[in-house]
């Protein structure tokens, strides 16, 4: 069985959030990088564990980005997984994003391809769908489970106001969130490891951008709290119907 | 040319966010100086006719009752068949669960550009360009779309909802409908409360609450505000409330008009998950908790003192209004 991790980097989740060049860049000073949360606890993770249960399979990382990534690929792979490959490119359109990974997965033929359910970054969710569609593969979005019994999945996702349990014959793409896998350290043997893996780099194949990013913008600063004191809730809600119209 | 607005159900019943995708899809048609269509799929009982007073002329339904449960790929292949065939050059959806599963399916199906996440109208000034929150909420980015056919998500609780006068007409509409390949072998909603992504009004417990047996006083307030419950990280890690009442980063990200948070410190994982929300309100004994710096109000306080008043507060002011 073949398993493709997708593996994005993205800044720490504590980072300051700061533009420059006129608002049209995100700015890096200071950044510590790591990597998306979502596809480290809960989608690599996982994919561990499913190599753990049956050591045959082989689990390829992938991810679509510039050499600034490689630290953080070397990391993933410190976790687990056999190989990774990096599309080298700037571009951070979903669609050209997916295309390369869609192409990717084509040439090497997984039973699986695992993404976070968004990248902390982008929060954009799209990577999934995106690359489930180009491959003409189902879609699990949102799991919070995924168990395997042969070349069947069974996995639970959420779904608007609850959760549901489907069964899918492999191949299949699944969005990956909490519930998956609980998070691991990676140890002093598989630092050591991943610094042997092989990294593959590729080309990105030709593809449009259907997007572009033209400007970013911080929201308004909070007025700062008013605070209202213990003894006289009153007031707090007179506030909250007259002044905030929220109640 | 038209606008194409995906009416996401659940049981039957159209979707509060949906509503709001109906509204901002019938603006977009404004701005346009198009028309704004709906489609719907599965076995619907409202009155679809009903939902012209969102602003749209025309409904599309496809009432097969396999569409009942969403299928990503069955979905996606019948919306894009049915905006082809519509001519639709906007298809807008909700960026709920069905949302996140679909929209990006038919993006790239259609090779459109999508924007995920959208809170204001495109600005079409110069290009088609969209607003979306980025940075878990903590900034925005105007995204430009390049291509002829555009797909936007819109985040839930952004757009507000606007019901005039008017009624759609509906028409069956006949597309393939393919048979799933991801058999949905049980399905487990929760009932009887507000949806926590839907909600007007968030009522969330923290560690501060000291135990599960103390949430009796936030269920008495959320009751009384008609809000829906949730809790931090810790709360949900230590099964004191049910995993799907997790707000923040790894949980579920709400953007309610009012959050109310209590005995929560506010790390930042937490507030990645709030901080959409139009007013906050902080209760937390400790003056020093992160969360004040990005609360509206605040009360400085025992949560066992100040809720049961804040509640008998808000009867009374219910009771004079």
């Amino acid at each position: 069985m073949k398993i493709l991790v997708c593996v994005s980097k993205t800044p720490d989740t504590t980072s300051k959030i700061a533009f420059t060049d006129g608002n049209t860049k995100f700015d890096e000073a200071g950044v510590q990088w790591i990597i998306n949360p979502y596809d480290e606890w809960y989608s690599l993770v996982r994919a561990i564990e499913l190599k753990e249960a049956n050591p045959a399979a082989t689990i390829h990382l992938i991810t679509v980005g510039n050499a600034d990534a490689e630290p953080i690929i070397r990391k993933a792979l410190a976790l687990g997984g056999d190989e990774a490959i990096r599309v080298n490119t700037d571009n951070s359109d979903a669609y050209y994003i997916a295309a390369q990974i869609a192409e990717v997965a084509k040439q090497g033929g997984y039973d699986l391809i695992f993404t976070g359910k968004e990248t902390i970054d982008y929060n954009g969710s799209s990577i999934g769908g995106m690359v489930a569609e180009l491959v003409d593969s189902p879609y699990i979005s949102l799991a919070t489970k995924f168990d395997l019994n042969g070349t069947t999945a069974t996995v639970v996702r959420e779904i608007d106001g609850g959760e549901e349990t489907a069964e899918v014959a492999l191949p299949v793409v699944v969005s990956c969130q909490k519930g998956m896998a609980e998070q691991r350290i990676p140890n002093m043997r598989g630092i050591m490891a991943a610094r042997t893996k092989p990294l593959k780099v590729v080309e990105p194949i030709a593809v449009d951008a259907l997007t572009s990013i033209q400007s970013f913008e911080l929201p308004p600063a909070k007025a700062g709290v008013k605070l209202v004191a213990p003894d006289n809730v009153a007031e707090l809600v007179r506030l909250l119907h007259e002044e905030a119209k929220a109640i | 040319m038209s606008v194409l607005i995906f009416i996401d159900q659940s049981e039957g019943h159209v979707k509060k966010s949906s509503l709001e995708a109906l509204t901002y899809g019938a603006d977009v048609a404004k701005q346009l100086g198009t028309t704004a269509e709906g489609i719907v799929l599965g076995t619907v009982t409202e009155d679809l006719t009903a939902l012209g007073k969102y602003g749209v002329s025309k409904i599309h339904q496809v009432s097969n009752a396999a569409l009942n449960n969403v299928d990503a790929q069955v979905y996606a292949s019948v919306i894009s068949e049915a905006a082809t065939a519509s001519g639709a050059t906007v298809i807008v959806f909700s960026h709920n669960q069905t949302g996140k599963a679909v929209a990006a399916r038919v993006a790239a199906k259609l090779k459109a550009g999508l924007v995920a996440g959208a809170c204001a109208l495109p600005n079409t000034s110069n290009g088609f360009s969209v607003k979306k929150t980025v940075f878990s909420g903590k900034a925005y980015a105007h995204v430009n779309i390049l291509s002829a056919v555009k797909v936007i998500s819109l985040n839930p609780n952004s757009y507000k909802t606007v019901a005039t006068e008017g009624t759609a007409v509906v028409e069956a509409l006949a597309v393939t409908v393919n048979e799933p390949k991801v058999k949905i072998t049980a399905v487990n909603k929760i009932t009887g409360e507000v949806p926590l992504t839907e909600a007007d009004i968030v009522v969330s417990g923290g560690r501060g609450l000291k135990g599960p047996e103390h949430w009796g006083i936030l269920l008495d307030l959320a009751k009384e505000l008609g809000a829906a419950t949730a809790c931090s990280r810790p709360v949900g890690d230590a099964h004191w409330r049910p995993h799907h009442e997790h707000v923040g980063q790894t949980g579920v990200q709400v953007a309610p008009n009012l959050y109310i948070a209590i005995g929560i410190s506010g790390a930042i994982q937490h507030l990645a998950g709030v901080n959409r929300s139009k007013v906050i309100v902080v209760i937390n004994k400790d003056p020093e908790a992160p969360f004040f710096k990005a609360a509206d109000y605040g009360i400085v306080g025992d949560a066992f003192e100040v809720v049961p008043q804040l509640t008998a507060a808000i009867q009374k002011m219910k009771a004079g209004a």
